[in-house]
């Protein structure tokens, strides 16, 4: 369906991939009207810091945005902020508002990112138990930062990890309880594991791995204790949630999108319906690299699939698809990963692990498919190529940091 | 207020008042400068805000650390005077500062 005489296009999400979305859609020659609906109050500004430099308090908070409102004025995009919309009307074409009214459209790109798992315990709605997604949730936490006061951490996933080092750093005691075996499970080797792992406990971090929350114990409404499963009490002046989040999929569905865990789209990032597209963490997309679909929650992939819609609505030639990448800040440590480790059958170490500056390769039937770049931005860049034109390389010339990555990425070009 | 002129692939001069402190990288993103994604907001990870520093700025301007060198050795048509623009902090000393970005950063 050509949609480049589209006169009306309505961006619901006000995150990355809405705020690419918009910004592409002017780059790509849109002179329609754009309304852009976040049910925040905040202009679009980057989540990744929200749990790394700006909660540490290292980052200004109008750093964080996107583009200065006067952008969005000078590029006739409507913000509707702290709004949420209520339907998608597919037959009238129109998006109905939550607080009354609607808009007609010619297009629509849902970009309703996802939201954090509730904590399904007893107390989870005590005083001083939070989770870390928005701006909003950091202005909570902030406060209660305090030299000396517990936090114990749900989840030892990136995000929990994340705040578990800058609540170190700024002179908390920290618990992490991990319900699987070992931190990071669900995301990376074992390997990685146990070096984070290894590095939060060298930083006086608790971590517990096999501690499954039983639940959240307090006093007058305010949290004391987190209770493990095993009955065991830790003493606890603030929790914080990060296990996990879950896809924003619920007005889709509702508009009879076809949704599995994620609205599903196809490479141009379009739902079953031409009108309608969808990106970032609440779709469910095929990865090109990789020969299937999945759902992916990084800032690449609400980058890629704004910029998607937004060729896709013009009629333009497709954007170049990146491999996947993502990255973490942990106390003086950067994690840069590329590509997609799952269903690995070979993992091959370079580096120096002791060091803090290694990388662990996945291959898998011999061909690269992802890395874990500790300190190593060499590795993290040449991987990227490798994965994606698909390389085989040999274990041993991974292993021998005698010959550099850049050496390597031209032999196998 | 330091002036930054970004200057495009086709020559096309951008003189933009920035703001001392933030960045190189953030002053092109905030006034819509081309030819700069910066994907990753700053945090040194998706070298996809290289420019070209202008020779005579070359000093003030200071080396690259470790970590941006390395992101650089990667990037497309990589010159002695590119760096990150992420990586470049904004003070008086560098104002009428000049930088030259390329046609596309992949």
């Amino acid at each position: 369906m050509d949609l480049s005489t589209a006169k009306s296009i309505v961006v619901i999400g006000g995150g990355q991939a809405g705020a690419q979305a918009v910004q592409s859609l002017r780059q790509f020659g849109y002179e329609g009207e754009i309304t852009l609906v976040g049910d925040e109050a905040a202009l679009p500004y980057q989540r990744p810091p929200l749990s790394k430099a700006y909660m540490k308090g290292e980052l200004a908070e109008d750093r964080l945005y996107f583009k200065p409102s006067a952008w969005y004025e000078d590029n006739k995009v409507e913000t509707l902020l702290s709004q949420c919309v209520e339907k998608i009307d597919r037959a009238n074409r129109q998006v109905l508002l939550q607080h009354g009214g609607h808009l007609d459209y010619d297009a629509v790109i849902i970009a309703t990112g996802s939201r954090p798992r509730p904590l399904p315990v007893e107390g989870a709605d005590l005083e001083n138990v939070f989770e870390l997604r928005g701006l909003s949730d950091v202005e909570h936490i902030q406060p209660k930062m305090i030299p000396g006061h517990k936090l114990v951490i749900v989840g030892a996933g990136y995000i929990g990890l994340e705040a578990a080092a800058v609540a170190r750093q700024l002179g908390l005691e920290v618990t992490v309880l991990e319900m699987e075996q070992r931190a990071l499970a669900r995301v990376t080797s074992p390997v990685i594991s146990s070096f984070y792992e290894a590095l939060h406990m060298e930083h006086g971090v608790d971590v517990r791995c096999g501690a499954r929350l039983g639940s959240l114990k307090g006093k007058d409404g305010k949290l004391t204790h987190a209770v493990l499963a095993s009955g065991e009490e830790i003493e606890a002046d603030m929790v914080l949630a990060g296990i996990g989040i879950l896809p924003n999929i619920e007005l889709a569905q509702d508009a009879g999108l076809p949704c599995k865990n994620g609205i599903i789209v196809d490479e141009d990032a379009r739902t079953s319906d031409p009108r309608i597209f969808a990106a970032g963490d609440c779709t469910v997309r095929p990865l090109a690299h990789y020969a299937r679909t999945g759902r992916l929650e990084s800032v690449h992939n609400a980058i890629e699939q704004g910029k998607l819609a937004a060729a896709a609505i013009m009629g333009k030639p497709r954007p170049a698809l990146d491999c996947p990448w993502f990255w973490s800040d942990q106390y003086d440590i950067k994690l840069q990963i590329a590509g997609l480790s799952q269903g690995y059958d070979e993992i091959v170490v370079r580096g120096d692990i002791k060091a803090k500056k290694f990388a662990a390769f996945y291959k898998k039937n011999g061909r690269l498919i992802a890395v874990d770049a500790i300190n190593s931005p060499p590795e993290f860049i040449a991987s990227k190529r490798l994965i994606m034109s698909g390389a085989t390389v040999a274990s041993e010339t991974l292993e021998d940091t005698s010959i550099s990555m850049k050496e390597i990425a031209a032999a196998a070009a | 207020m330091p002036t930054i002129t970004y200057i495009d692939h086709d020559g096309t001069e951008r003189p933009i008042e920035a703001k001392n402190g933030e960045t190189v990288m953030e002053t092109a993103i905030k006034n819509s400068v081309p030819g700069i994604d910066a994907d990753c907001g700053g945090a040194c990870a998706c070298a996809t805000c290289h420019v070209y520093v202008d020779e005579a700025f070359m000093d003030k301007v200071g080396q690259p650390e470790e970590m941006e060198q390395s992101m650089l050795d990667f990037a497309e048509n990589v010159q002695a005077n590119s760096r990150l623009s992420c990586q470049i902090q904004i003070s008086d000393e560098l104002d009428g500062l000049r930088v030259k970005t390329p046609e596309s950063q992949h």
